[in-house]
C-alpha cells in the first residue's frame, strides 16, 4: 500500500493493526494501552546486588533463547558493554535467537555483525545502524527485517509493548552496589543517561554494568536501584576517547560558516525569534556553527534563548554559562564540556528519551521547540529527508531525533551542502524517507535557500527580510548539473529494514540492494 | 593511440580516481570499482570508453578505481594515463584537442 510520502509498503507487513504513514499528527487524540513489565520482587533486604560476571547476571535474570536485550548508546563509538553482553549470552550461555534492541548501534558493535551472520542474533531494533551491522543487514543476512525508529519512536514502541525488553543493560559510568547509576563521577563518563531511562522502567530485568563502583547512595541517580536486578563491575565499560571528544570544535570550513550564517539569518527573520525562544541543533559542522552566528543576532536584538534541548555539546554549555540561554535539557552529551556540565552547571538538566521526543506521551520537549537545525544525507523535491541510507542504498545512518524535532518544532531548518563528492544531496527522490517532507520547513545549502511551499508564512518572512530563496527544484537541477544525474538504484524484493515513523506507522522500507556490475551492462 | 607501456594517472583521494592503462591485445578490457558504482557505474563506464575512443585507443587493459570523481576529472585522468603510456606526456600535449 502506498503511504502519505508515496512509498510502497508491502501488504504482508501490515498485520496486527500496523498501518502505513498517513501524515503528521495522525495518531493525535487516540488512546494507547501501556505495557507493563513483569518484574521480580526483592522483598528480603539485600546488602548488595553485585554479581561476579555478566554471564551470572544473565542467568539470574532468566536469560533464555529468544531473549530481547536493550542497550543505550551514550558511550557512542567507545562502547564495550553491548558486545560483552551479547558475547556472554552466546558464548557462555549458548543463547539463540537473540534480538538486540538498542537506542543506536555503530562501528563499536561490529562483533554483533558476526552473530547476525551466524544466525545467533535474529532481530535488530535501533535508531543508528552503521559499520558492519549496517552492511550485513543490507546484505539481507539478518533473519527478520531490522526495525529502525527515531529516538522518540523508540520509547513510544516500548511503552506500547511493541518491543518487549527481557533484559535492559545499563552501561553506567558510576553505580553503587544496588544499581543507582549516574553518567558522571567515573573513568568513562558520558553525562546524561537519558536513553536508558525508559528502557529501565519497562524492562522485565535490568542489569547494570559499571567500571566504577561508588558508595551508596549514588545520587541523584539517572537509573534508579528500584528497577535494577544485578550490578556487574568490569574493568572498563568503554574507551573514554571515543565516548566524548575533547571539545566539539566549531567548523573553520568557509562553506560551513557561510551556510551557518544563512541559517542564523533565516532564524532571525521569523517571528519565533524573540525573547525566550527555544532551540536545538545537531552537532554537524554547519549546524553547530549556527550557534555562533545566532549569538550575534541575539546580542543585536538584545534577546536571550529560553531553553535548548538535544544532544548537547560545548558551544551550548558556553551559552548557558554566559547567561544567554536560560536552561539546557539534555538527553545525551557529545563532548567533555557537556559531560562535565550536566547536573553541575545550574540549569543544565537531564531528561529521558520519552520526555525528549516521544509523540505518544502527553507533551515531549520537542513539541515546544521553536527552531531545530538539522543535517541531511539527502533531501528530495518533496522536502523528504534521508538520514539513514547512503545514496548507494546501504544502511549507514540514524534517524535519531531528526523526525521528532522536525515534527515538533515550529521551524525546521535543514542545512547541507548541495553535493558531497559526486553525490547530489538535493535530489529527485531520497533513497529512504526518514523525516517526511511535511515536517521540514527550510533548506539552506551552499548554493541557495529553499522554503517548503507548505509554509507561505515563512516565505513571506524571508521576502520581507530580503533573504533570497529559490525553489527546491532549481537546487536539485543545479546539483545534477554539477555531478550528473544518478541512475536509479536497483533493488531485490527482500525487505531488510522497516523504517517506522515516530507514531508507529510505516514510513518506508529498505530493500536488499542489487549492486551494479559492469558485466550486466 | 597505442598503449606502449603501463601507466598510471590520478590518486585515491576522495573525488578523484586512479586510472591504470596497460598494453592489451583483446580490444578494451575495462575494470571499474567505484564508491558510487550503483548510481554512476554506467556513466563512468561510458565516459571512460568515450574518452578512449576519442584518443583512438583500440587495444588496452584499463583499470579504474573511482572515489566519486566528476566526469571532467575522469576524462582528464584517462587522457593523462594514455599519454603517459605512450610517452606523449613529456611534450606536445594536444591540449583541448581530442577530449571534450
Amino acid at each position: 500500500m502506498r503511504n502519505a510520502v508515496g512509498r510502497d509498503i508491502p501488504d504482508y507487513l501490515l498485520t496486527g493493526g500496523k498501518e502505513v504513514y498517513q501524515g503528521k499528527n495522525y495518531m493525535d487524540g487516540k488512546y494507547m494501552q501501556k505495557a507493563a513489565p513483569k518484574t521480580r520482587r526483592y522483598e528480603k533486604p539485600q546488602e548488595s546486588k553485585l554479581v561476579e560476571t555478566i554471564a551470572d547476571a544473565l542467568r539470574q535474570c532468566g536469560c533464555k533463547d529468544g531473549c530481547t536485550f536493550s542497550f543505550h548508546h551514550h558511550l557512542r563509538n567507545g562502547d564495550y558493554v553491548a558486545n560483552m553482553v551479547v558475547q556472554a549470552a552466546v558464548e557462555e550461555l549458548g543463547i539463540k535467537d537473540i534480538t538486540v534492541a538498542a537506542t543506536s548501534l555503530g562501528s563499536a558493535h561490529d562483533v554483533i555483525a558476526d552473530y547476525i551472520e551466524d544466525g545467533r542474533v535474529i532481530g535488530v531494533q535501533t535508531s543508528g545502524i552503521r559499520g558492519r551491522i549496517g552492511d550485513v543487514v543490507s546484505e539481507g543476512k539478518l533473519k527478520t527485517p531490522a526495525i529502525i525508529r527515531s529516538h522518540g519512536g523508540r520509547p513510544r514502541a516500548i511503552e506500547a509493548g511493541e518491543v518487549h525488553i527481557d533484559i535492559a543493560v545499563v552501561a553506567a559510568p558510576t553505580s553503587d552496589c544496588v544499581g543507582n547509576c549516574r553518567g558522571i563521577g567515573g573513568k568513562s563518563n558520558c553525562g546524561s543517561l537519558g536513553y536508558a531511562m525508559t528502557d529501565a522502567k519497562y524492562a522485565d530485568h535490568v542489569i547494570v554494568v559499571t567500571d566504577t563502583l561508588v558508595d551508596f547512595p549514588n545520587m541523584p541517580a539517572s537509573v534508579e536501584a528500584i528497577d535494577v536486578d544485578a550490578v556487574v563491575v568490569v574493568d572498563s565499560i568503554g574507551d573514554p576517547k571515543k565516548i566524548a571528544s575533547a571539545a566539539a570544535r566549531i567548523s573553520q570550513n568557509p562553506r560551513d560558516l557561510m551556510m551557518a550564517e544563512n541559517v542564523a539569518k533565516v532564524i532571525a527573520a521569523t517571528p519565533y525569534f524573540k525573547e525566550g525562544f527555544s532551540f536545538q541543533t545537531g552537532v554537524g559542522g554547519p549546524s553547530l556553527a549556527a550557534n555562533l552566528f545566532l549569538e550575534k543576532y541575539m546580542d543585536e536584538r538584545g534577546i536571550k534563548m529560553g531553553w535548548a534541548i538535544g544532544g548537547i555539546c560545548g558551544p551550548m554549555v558556553e551559552l548557558l554559562k554566559k547567561g544567554k540561554v536560560g536552561k539546557v535539557i539534555d538527553v545525551q552529551d557529545f563532548d567533555l564540556d557537556a559531560v562535565n556540565s550536566i547536573n553541575q552547571t545550574p540549569n543544565h538538566f537531564e531528561m529521558s528519551a520519552s520526555q525528549y521526543a516521544n509523540p505518544a506521551n502527553k507533551g515531549a520537549f520537542v513539541n515546544k521547540l521553536d527552531f531545530v537545525v538539522l543535517a541531511a544525507l539527502e533531501i528530495d523535491t518533496g522536502f523528504n529527508v534521508n538520514v539513514l541510507t547512503g545514496s548507494d542504498g546501504v544502511l549507514r545512518g540514524a534517524p535519531g531525533g531528526h523526525p521528532d524535532t522536525a515534527a515538533g518544532s515550529k521551524c525546521c531548518i535543514i542545512v547541507t551542502p548541495l553535493v558531497r563528492g559526486r553525490m547530489a544531496t538535493v535530489c529527485e527522490h531520497v533513497v529512504t524517507v526518514t523525516t517526511p517532507g511535511d515536517c521540514v520547513d527550510v533548506l539552506v545549502t551552499d548554493y541557495g535557500i529553499a522554503v517548503n511551499p507548505l509554509r507561505p508564512d515563512l516565505i513571506a518572512c524571508l521576502d520581507e527580510a530580503g533573504i533570497p530563496h529559490v525553489s527546491i527544484e532549481e537546487l536539485k537541477e543545479k546539483a545534477y548539473s554539477l555531478v550528473g544525474r544518478p541512475d536509479d538504484l536497483e533493488w531485490e524484493d527482500k525487505v531488510v529494514a522497516i523504517l517506522e515513523a515516530r507514531d508507529g506507522t510505516i514510513l518506508d522500507v529498505v530493500r536488499k540492494i542489487k549492486p551494479y556490475t559492469l558485466d550486466e551492462a | 593511440m597505442e598503449i606502449k607501456k603501463p601507466a598510471v594517472a590520478g590518486t585515491l583521494e576522495s573525488s578523484d580516481l586512479m586510472v591504470t592503462v596497460e598494453p592489451g591485445s583483446n580490444g578494451i578490457e575495462l575494470a571499474i570499482s567505484s564508491s558510487v558504482m550503483n548510481q554512476y557505474g554506467r556513466q563512468i563506464k561510458n565516459t571512460v570508453l568515450e574518452t578512449l575512443d576519442r584518443l583512438e585507443v583500440r587495444q588496452a587493459k584499463v583499470t579504474v578505481v573511482d572515489k566519486g570523481a566528476l566526469d571532467c576529472t575522469i576524462k582528464a585522468r584517462v587522457e593523462c594515463a594514455v599519454f603517459r603510456s605512450c610517452d606523449q606526456s613529456q611534450k606536445n600535449i594536444p591540449w583541448g584537442g581530442a577530449i571534450v
